[in-house]
Parts: C-alpha cells; structure tokens; sequence
C-alpha cells in the first residue's frame, strides 16, 4: 500500500488463510472476486478441516487469480483447464478437499467440456464459477454467459449468441449439487462453499459478480456498487428446480427477477474411479 | 504365472511374448505408476486397455478422460499430489497435449507421455507406422523449455524406457516423452522384466525440513537447478502457476525474472544432457558411412550395416535411444577421429531428425526417408550405403 491510505488494523482475521504477502491484489475497484475468495476461505475455516486437506485450483482471467491469493495448495493452471488438474488431485488423494475458483469463460467456454464430464461423473469437486458475464481480465471481450443483447468489445452490436445458463447446465449433465447466489449473498455463498467442501460429489456454485470496468462500464450498470444494488433490487428466490429459461439473466429488463438459490442437493454416487484402493 | 495371469502382481517378473503397447504399460507399472489418465487412440490403444485391467489391482487409479486436453492436465494434477503418472495417445492427441507439456515444464511437474507415432499430419493414416513426431517431441509447446524423449526399438525397450522415463521425469522435474511409432508397438517380442527389487527408481528431489518448520520456496534451487518438491496436502502450502514466477512461486511479470527461469528449465536438460542422453554403438570404429538411425528404423538400418560389413563396406549405425537430447557430443566425438566420410539418416518422415545431424557436420548427410505407412527395409538402407 502506498502513501496516504490510513492504516485502520494490522492485522486480520484470515490473514492465516489469505497469502498476506502477496497484496496489494490485482483485482479493480468493485470487483466481486474478492468477496468469493473470502466467503472461501470462510468455508475452509468453518469446515474444521487443516489447510492442508485443502487445496484450490484455478484456472486463467480474474477469477483464476483466486488461487494465487489462499495460503493452501494452490495451482494456478491453464486456460480452461483447471477441472483436470483437481481431478487429478481429487483422484490421488481422496481425502483432501479439491475446490475449484475460476470465471465463466475459463470454465464454460474453453473448458466446457471439462465441466460436463466433471459433473457426469460427479468428481469429488467444489467448483465455484466467478461469472461476471465476460472475460475480464482481456478486456471485456463477449464470453459463453454474456446476456443476449449485452454489448462486450467483441460484440460490438450486442451478443446474439444465446448463453449457457450453467446451473442448469450442470444439473443436467449429472452433478450433486447446484447453486447461484451473487456476491452480495456472502452468507448464502459461504454456506453453499461449506456444503460443498462437506458432501462428497460435483458441488457447482455460480456466483455472480460485478465486473465494473468491463461488462458494468460497457453496458451502462454503472460501478460495483450500483450492479449490487440491481442484485439486491431484482435477485429472487428460486422454488424448487428452475429450468433454463427461468435461470437466464437478462441485467437489463429490470422486470425480470434473477433467480437465486439452492437448486439442487441430492444424493448421488461420487466418482470411484476404477483403481480405488479397496484394501 | 497363476498370480501373473491373473494381473494381481505390480511386477511381472519374468520371461514374456509380449506386444510393445503392452510392455509399455508393464514398464510403467513397475515404475511405480499410481495414476493414468488417458483418451482412447489408435495406435497406442493397447496401454490403456492393458492398464485398465492391470493398474486398479495393483492399487492405481485409472481414469479415461473426456479428450487428450483433460487426459494431459489430470496427469499433471497427480502428479503435482505425488503421483507417478502417465498417459498415453498418439499424433492427433499429441498435438492437443501440447499446451499442457509446456505447463508442466514450467510448474516443473513430472510427467511422462507415451506418442505412439503413426502416419500424419492430421488423421494421417492411423493403423500405419510414421516416426514424424519426432520434432513436435522437442519443440512442440510454445515457447523454450527442456524435455526428454526417447525412441524405443523393441517390446524389450518399451519396457526399459518407460521405467527411465519416470525416473528422468521425476529426477529432473520435466516432461518426459517416450516416442513409441506403430510398428514396435504392435510388435511381439520376448521381454524380460526384472525382479520387483531389482528395480531402482529415480526419486524427486524432495524439501529437507518440515512442513511448516521454515517458510518453503517451492522454486528455490542449488547447484543441481532441480528445486525440491513438495506434494499437495503435504503441508508445504505450495503456489505454483504457468505465469513466469519467482522462487516463491509467486507471478513475477517481468523481463529478468522470466530470463532467469526459462535459462533454467532449459539448462536443467541441457547441462545434465550426459546423464539422460543414451545411444548404442555398432560397428562404428573404423565406419566411413554412420547410419544414424531411432525406433523401428534402426532394426531395418542394424541388419543393412550387418549385410554391408559381411559385404566389406566401412559401415556403422549409430542408434538414437534418446531423441532428446540429442547425442550431440558423442557424433562430434566421431567425427573428431576423422574416418567418418558420410552420414545416413533414415526415418518415417522427411528429414527430422537429419537436420540435427546436418546442424553438427560439413560430411553429406545422405537421406532416405518415407512420409509414412511404411519403414525402409534393410535392403532399401543397404542400397544407400556405399
């Protein structure tokens, strides 16, 4: 930190668990992804369990900065690739706990495929998807969740591409539990983190989050602070289920609600690889 | 052999008949193999197949992944968790791998990856031999880094190079590349697999103190350039990241930093080169024309030069067992001693590996080469020999 900025403590709580030595952090003013690695790191604390039965995977744009930031494991992967590496880790070592933090294009886009076959086979994963609806970290270029009509620096006349809406995307594909909260339900999203880090299975959790300078300057949502006040004037709670159309977001008809909440927290066989030791 | 046959025993010792995709496999097992992860392909489909059968009786974890991307990734993840692990493909899954070699040179996370080589590019002919990876082996990720790859010539050596391959990966902290092609792979032949502990394995420079006791530096390094490595859920709290990083393992975007690391993950190969280079020698000591020579080409080439000396021709053949790196210091030492007049280098492609021995010599480089689908036979390389 430089200058003028007051000092208000020099410590803080989750110091322990946050790689204190690497701050002042990367991410602007605004940004949601701060508040994901804290609700984080909360769940790794509440979770009871040492730091080192957790490690964190990520993959590349903003969000895949996350793992640089936790003082656990931490690989900081490829694009798109994040999932296999924390099968893999999964895997070898089924006592630890794998969590997953990257972006919407990291994960749906590029690794898309890695997603599907994740959650078909339920691998022991916590998989927490920062979307914020483009690829930040580039420029604010249109991604594989950019709204319909959203205006991103590739799609310079708004998208036309139709987004996943990766929630029902990923409960259809075969996971064990499905989540959306944004980064203004920090409890919500803590709470949802520590189920998965808990239950043995695919845990996918999509949080949304302002991107001010990209997506929120480009499509006039003003800054982070102003996207949090759409969360909190327009986010619902979801009944039951909802499908895709019901989970699709659109930032800008303020008459639609977006859907938020615990989807889906079922039971299912998680991944036993063949070779698992039996003795 | 009840034991045996029933795939229970993590070493098969013995005398075996075996196809080279299978000896593979075997070697990998008694290397240790904890994790395999891997995308079905012609030709190198028998290793999966024998390891899906093999590697969960012996307590390893087998995963067919969802494309070679993930197949590639997954192995870098276990590893990174202190598994020996490894995956297996060929040409068109090879060159989806290839961002993933980089990663795991600069992570500097062991890994081995078995390219059974078959006529390409693109699909290419997939039933059918081709040695024209052979490059892509060395050079294919983007950026500069430092491999092994070695070329196995038998059943036999599928199985001895796969056990080095380990333990170079592991000793080195590199990718490592076992550059099978489809001939030797679908070749049965005699193997002899040791006993279980007569079988040395090469071990990762591991952290000297305790996790926790100091602060660990996943990527500080001594003398040797091969930081120690400590495992996820060990304790260490590691970072690591494909972005150039310091000794902390933390990003470090700048130009020193980045020169200072990429120097090193390339002198690691290239100032141990003497240690993890292998060739074989026959009839070089008095040979004029030097047949260098890799894989199932250098069976064609070893018969030619036998038929050329019982003939009174001055040839030689200088076997690649590895491909990288490549024996430069010994053909320098060949060709110090003056009597070499010529080389020929004969392989399924158009002059890969020619070009390293065109780099070392003002002598003819004489060529014979196939684009694939075929492999020259002994007569085809005798009738180039002088």
């Amino acid at each position: 930190m430089s200058g003028s900025a007051p000092i208000i403590a020099s410590t803080h709580p989750n110091d322990g668990l946050l790689r204190a030595d690497r701050f002042p952090h990367i991410l602007c003013p605004g940004c949601g992804i701060g508040t994901v690695i804290h609700c984080y790191v909360d769940a790794m604390a509440a979770s009871g369990l040492a730091l080192s039965d957790h490690a964190c995977v990520s993959g590349i744009g903003c969000s895949g900065r996350a793992a640089g930031y936790v003082n656990v494991d931490s690989y900081h992967t490829t694009h798109g690739r994040a999932l296999p590496f924390a099968l893999g880790i999964a895997v070898y070592k089924p006592g630890m706990r794998v969590t997953v933090i990257s972006g919407d294009g990291d994960l749906a886009a590029i690794g898309g495929n890695h997603l599907i076959h994740a959650a078909r086979r339920n691998v022991d994963l916590t998989v927490i998807c920062i979307n914020n609806f483009n690829y930040g970290m580039t420029g604010g270029q249109a991604g594989p969740t950019s709204p319909r009509g959203s205006v991103a620096s590739t799609a310079p006349e708004g998208v036309h591409d139709r987004p996943f809406v990766l929630p029902d995307l990923v409960r259809a594909a075969g996971a064990s539990m499905v989540s959306r909260w944004t980064v203004l339900h920090v409890r919500q999203l803590r709470d949802a983190i520590l189920r998965g880090m808990q239950k043995r299975g695919f845990c996918f959790i999509e949080a949304l989050s302002p991107c001010p300078t990209n997506f929120g300057r480009a499509n006039d949502l003003g800054d982070g602070m102003a996207e949090m006040e759409v969360y909190r004037e327009r986010c619902e709670l979801a009944d039951g289920t909802p499908g895709y159309d019901a989970l699709d977001i659109d930032l800008t008809d303020h008459t639609r609600p977006i859907l938020v909440g615990d989807f889906l927290d079922i039971e299912r066989t998680p991944y036993q690889p063949v070779g698992e030791h039996t003795a | 052999m009840t034991a045996q046959a029933a795939g229970q025993e993590r070493v098969l010792t013995g005398t075996h008949f075996m196809l080279g995709d299978h000896a593979c496999a075997e070697g990998a097992l008694a290397a240790g193999l904890d994790f395999f992860g891997g995308y079905p392909i012609t030709p190198s489909t028998e290793i999966a197949e024998r390891l899906a059968r093999r590697l969960p009786r012996v307590g390893g974890k087998f995963v067919q992944m969802e494309d070679e991307l993930g197949s590639a990734v997954a192995i870098i993840g276990a590893s990174a968790a202190g598994a020996r692990s490894f995956t297996a493909t060929s040409g068109p899954g090879f060159s989806l791998m290839m961002e993933s070699i980089g990663l795991a040179a600069m992570m500097e996370i062991p890994i081995v990856i078995v390219d059974v080589q078959r006529a390409s590019p693109s699909t290419g002919l997939p039933t059918m031999v081709g040695q024209s990876d052979a490059l892509q082996a060395r050079w294919g990720s983007h950026g500069d880094y430092g491999v092994a790859a070695y070329s196995p010539a038998s059943p036999q050596e599928c199985f001895d190079l796969t056990l080095l391959a380990f333990d170079v990966a592991d000793r080195y902290r590199i990718p490592v590349l076992l550059m099978m092609d489809e001939v030797v792979a679908h070749m049965t032949e005699r193997v002899v697999i040791p006993a279980a502990d007569a079988i040395q394995r090469g071990q990762r420079p591991r952290p000297d103190h305790a996790p926790g006791a100091t602060r660990h530096l996943p990527y500080a390094v001594g003398d040797t350039l091969v930081p120690p490595m400590a495992h996820a859920g060990e304790g260490y709290c590691v970072h690591m990241t494909g972005l150039t990083h310091d000794e902390r393992g933390y990003p470090a975007l700048n130009e020193a930093t980045h020169n200072q690391l990429v120097n090193r993950l390339v002198d690691k190969v290239r100032l141990n080169a003497g240690e993890i280079e292998r060739y074989e020698e026959y009839a070089l000591e008095d040979a004029e024309t030097v047949v260098v020579a890799f894989g199932c080409t250098s069976r064609s080439a070893r018969e030619a030069v036998k038929r050329g000396r019982a003939a009174g021709r001055k040839c030689g053949l200088l076997r690649l067992v590895s491909l990288w790196p490549f024996p430069e210091a010994r053909l320098r030492g060949l060709l110090e001693r003056g009597r070499v007049q010529r080389f020929l280098v004969p392989e399924v492609n158009l002059g890969q590996m020619r070009r390293e021995v065109e780099r070392l010599t003002q002598l003819p480089v004489l060529r014979l080469n196939h684009a694939g689908g075929a492999m020259p036979t002994p007569e085809d390389i005798l009738a180039v020999i002088p």
